[in-house]
């Protein structure tokens, strides 16, 4: 399917994905709308936005169809990614422990609120 | 062997893994599609690193203040003729303006390989003006938050890095939408005046790639910067 002709797909699948691009991007507001708060926030969000992304990627970007070594040049690189996250993920921590023992600052700080 | 099977057969007959060895032994080129959009995938994953660096920088920086993070959800909250604050409410309607100029992009793709030509101009165009729009409402949240105080080394409500992080990330995300909008336009218009109808559509998808990736991007600063 993937050719030096281009890719060319039914209509239909576009529309539906639009669709369902608007309806996942009603769901994560809702998330704010609706204060869901915690462990609760971070799933819905983050499973919200790797569906979205998949979607966008698969089907708008036409990776689904593109041929493997095309899909691995583009999926590959940017998964590395994810160590990165993980380090620097534990390096801030170390930090901010180190700010609050050493430096004094307040663990529980609360930020103020906006009035508009 | 299954390997050299493929090769004899050419390697656009195997398809996953198989394929994926295939053309990368073949001996040939390695990507089965026109450089311009192999060159405009090489671009988007050096572009995925850079907004990779400021949100793992935003990452960093937030976990690692002790400083309290300004609540997103009051920051960006805006009342509609009156009323009472709604949250998130203009992040809300950019994202959905971003998802619409996708949608209208993705069709012009297709109405571009079917040949449609003034359906194809007309969807570029469309998503030409949404984005523009939605640069415009990126440029009012800007000025709102410039009027809250909210400046690079600090703001009214908590941690400095705040202001240095959304101006820094949604900046450079809205330089892309800006030059989406002028490299769609110019595409358009080499559309409309015939610069394709022999070399083929293929130009459409490529900027529709480009524009896809701008909307991909705007999906993780949505979930990272707003919402969390």
């Amino acid at each position: 399917m993937a050719s030096a002709t281009g890719q060319q797909h039914p209509l239909g699948i576009y529309l539906k994905i639009w669709l369902l691009l608007f309806v996942l991007s009603f769901f994560s507001y809702l998330v704010d709308y609706m204060h869901v708060q915690g462990v609760m926030r971070w799933t819905l969000v983050l499973l919200l936005m790797a569906l979205k992304a998949g979607f966008i990627l698969a089907i708008f970007m036409h990776v689904k169809w593109e041929r493997m070594a095309l899909a691995l040049t583009i999926l590959g690189p940017p998964s590395v990614l994810l160590l990165l996250i993980f380090f620097m993920a534990v390096e801030g921590n170390y930090t901010e422990s180190a700010r609050i023992q050493y430096l004094g600052h307040d663990a529980n700080a609360t930020p103020a609120h906006v009035s508009h | 062997m299954s390997q050299s099977n493929a090769i004899e057969t050419g390697s656009t007959a195997a398809s996953g893994m198989k394929g994926f060895v295939a053309d990368w032994s073949a001996d040939k080129q390695i990507y089965q599609v026109p450089w311009g959009k192999a060159m405009m995938w090489i671009f988007l994953v050096s572009d995925t690193f850079i907004f990779s660096c400021f949100l793992v920088g935003y990452m960093t920086v937030r976990v690692s203040t002790a400083e309290a993070w300004p609540l997103a959800t009051e920051v960006f909250a805006l009342s509609i003729f009156g009323s009472d604050p709604i949250p998130l409410i203009l992040i809300a309607i950019m994202t959905f303006v971003l998802i619409t100029s996708s949608g209208t992009m993705a069709l012009a793709v297709n109405y571009g390989y079917r040949g449609d030509k003034r359906k194809t101009v007309l969807l570029m165009c469309a998503t030409a003006a949404l984005g523009a729009t939605f640069v415009g409402m990126q440029v009012f949240e800007w000025s709102k938050l410039i009027g809250y105080g909210v400046r690079p080394w600090g703001n009214p409500w908590g941690a400095p890095q705040f202001g240095s992080v959304f101006y820094m990330i949604t900046g450079f995300h809205g330089l892309h939408v800006s030059a989406g909008v002028i490299y769609l336009l110019i595409i358009a218009r080499r559309v409309a005046r015939g610069h394709y109808d022999k070399k083929g559509y293929e130009i459409v998808e490529i900027t529709g790639l480009y524009w896809h990736f701008v909307d991909l991007v705007w999906v993780f600063i949505f979930a990272f910067f707003y919402l969390l």
